[in-house]
């Protein structure tokens, strides 16, 4: 096959098709993503099934690739951006799916001080894709956004983001004030954001840290102890 | 003042060759305390004014400077820092470590600890440019504040539409940018070109545009500080 050829999704076995999607993917190709989503669907594939095998499986790639240097932000955000169209597709067949549980609820949301949300929104649509009903409260919480949150929704897992070093310090902040409830005894607390480490998690007693969103989500889901 | 050659360390050869040759400014004593001010590119030109309006109290000053382009990689700063003083600490007397946190997780305090060297306290340039209390006070009004400096402006194009990969996708500004409302250019030099500059990056983005000129802010008097005091020194090293 010459470089010029068009690839034809609909002429790909299953397989080939995956293979295809998670390139495609790769490549921020959102409208071949999208088709290929389409296909699959057609074809009887479970949405958990495409989720799985073809998005978050490229997005897992992607994540590696990130992490390693290989890929930087704007090729990641392209790439989302592809992984959000077959999403579209998904995500009213998953909800309304009678076979579908969620595997846990996490609520996710940027600390005080803090609007930088591009991260926190890849984590959300990687936990999303592993299965979890995800509650996004935002950018800019004080500790009393994440205590009404708790109230409201009961998470299995709660997570906090940051990107700044001048705002990380207050996930210690809302940590300690969960202990201080006894929150803490009984809901894991994950952190993330470009500037933490495992040091730094550890130091403030965070339950774990996720170095990115793929990791982030299947760490999340030991926590819940799924492990899929 | 002449630098004594050292050789090559082995580890890691492409940032030491990409760091090395950076000595902006030499101190041109041959003898007294020698000062290092070892700072971000960002803050070369700053740095450099602020040493000619010194004279000969910052005689014995040598500015070496990092690529600017760590302001988007900080977890470069601290290993180039590391690698920088332990060739040269040695050769001087006070280093000057012209940055700020910038991100680094508090990886420079722990190499600056480990060399017995100094930066400058606060969080990024545009909080020692600003000042602390004019720097909050800009973040309370609108935390939405996407800052620029002299540098940033200048360099606009290639350091955050390139570095952002906003000039190969631009669809991906209002995916970087939503949580912001404004720009806000800390001016260290009154300059009317460089303000219609700052003006044409605000509207690139998207976003409302609000000068402040600050100058050199802390920057100059930590300058000023370290000067002074290896001006100090070098008096009683005469005397004694």
């Amino acid at each position: 096959m010459s470089l010029d050829d068009e690839v034809i999704l609909r002429d790909l076995n299953d397989d080939d098709l995956v293979e295809q999607m998670k390139d495609d993917l790769y490549d921020g190709l959102a409208d071949e993503v999208k088709e290929g989503t389409q296909i699959l669907l057609e074809r009887g594939w479970d949405a958990n099934q495409v989720l799985s095998d073809a998005l978050v499986e490229g997005m897992r790639i992607v994540g590696v690739d990130f992490r390693d240097g290989i890929l930087f932000v704007p090729e990641v955000l392209q790439c989302a951006h592809a992984m959000k169209g077959g999403m579209a597709l998904l995500r009213p067949i998953l909800a309304s799916s009678e076979n579908t549980s969620k595997i846990g609820k996490y609520v996710i949301g940027t600390v005080k001080g803090d609007i930088h949300d591009i991260g926190k929104n890849l984590v959300g649509m990687m936990l999303e894709g592993a299965g979890f009903e995800v509650i996004d409260i935002g950018i800019n919480n004080p500790v009393e956004n994440y205590l009404e949150a708790i109230d409201k929704h009961e998470p299995n897992v709660l997570g906090m983001s940051a990107l700044l070093t001048t705002t990380m310090p207050y996930m210690g902040v809302v940590i300690e004030e969960f202990d201080k409830r006894g929150i803490l005894k009984e809901l894991p607390v994950m952190v993330g954001g470009a500037p933490l480490n495992q040091e730094f998690a550890d130091a403030i007693n965070a339950t774990s840290y996720g170095r990115d969103a793929a990791r982030s989500a299947e760490l999340a889901k030991a926590l819940v102890g799924v492990n899929r | 003042m002449a630098v004594t050659q050292r050789a090559v360390p082995s580890w890691p050869k492409r940032l030491w060759g990409l760091i090395a040759d950076m000595v902006v400014a030499r101190g041109h004593k041959q003898d007294g305390p020698r000062l290092l001010v070892l700072a971000c590119g960002a803050l070369a030109k700053e740095i450099v004014a602020l040493r000619k309006q010194l004279g000969e109290r910052a005689a014995n000053m040598e500015l070496q400077c990092l690529p600017a382009d760590f302001h988007n990689r900080p977890h470069k700063i601290a290993p180039a820092i590391d690698l920088i003083l332990t060739e040269r600490r040695v050769d001087f007397d006070h280093v000057l470590v012209g940055y700020g946190e910038c991100g680094t997780g508090g990886e420079l305090d722990k190499v600056l600890a480990k060399h017995h060297a100094e930066r400058l306290p606060f969080a990024h340039c545009y909080e020692f440019f600003a000042g602390s209390p004019l720097f909050n006070q800009i973040t309370e009004e609108e935390i939405g504040s996407f800052y620029l400096t002299d540098y940033l402006v200048r360099h606009f194009d290639r350091l955050v539409m390139g570095g952002l990969g906003l000039d190969r996708h631009p669809e991906l500004r209002d995916l970087y940018f939503a949580n912001y409302r404004r720009v806000v250019y800390l001016a260290q030099t009154r300059d009317i070109g460089l303000e219609a500059q700052a003006a044409t990056a605000a509207d690139k983005l998207g976003l409302a545009f609000d000068y402040r000129y600050v100058g050199y802010g802390e920057l100059k008097s930590a300058i000023a500080a370290a000067a002074a005091e290896i001006d100090h020194e070098e008096r009683y090293y005469v005397r004694n």
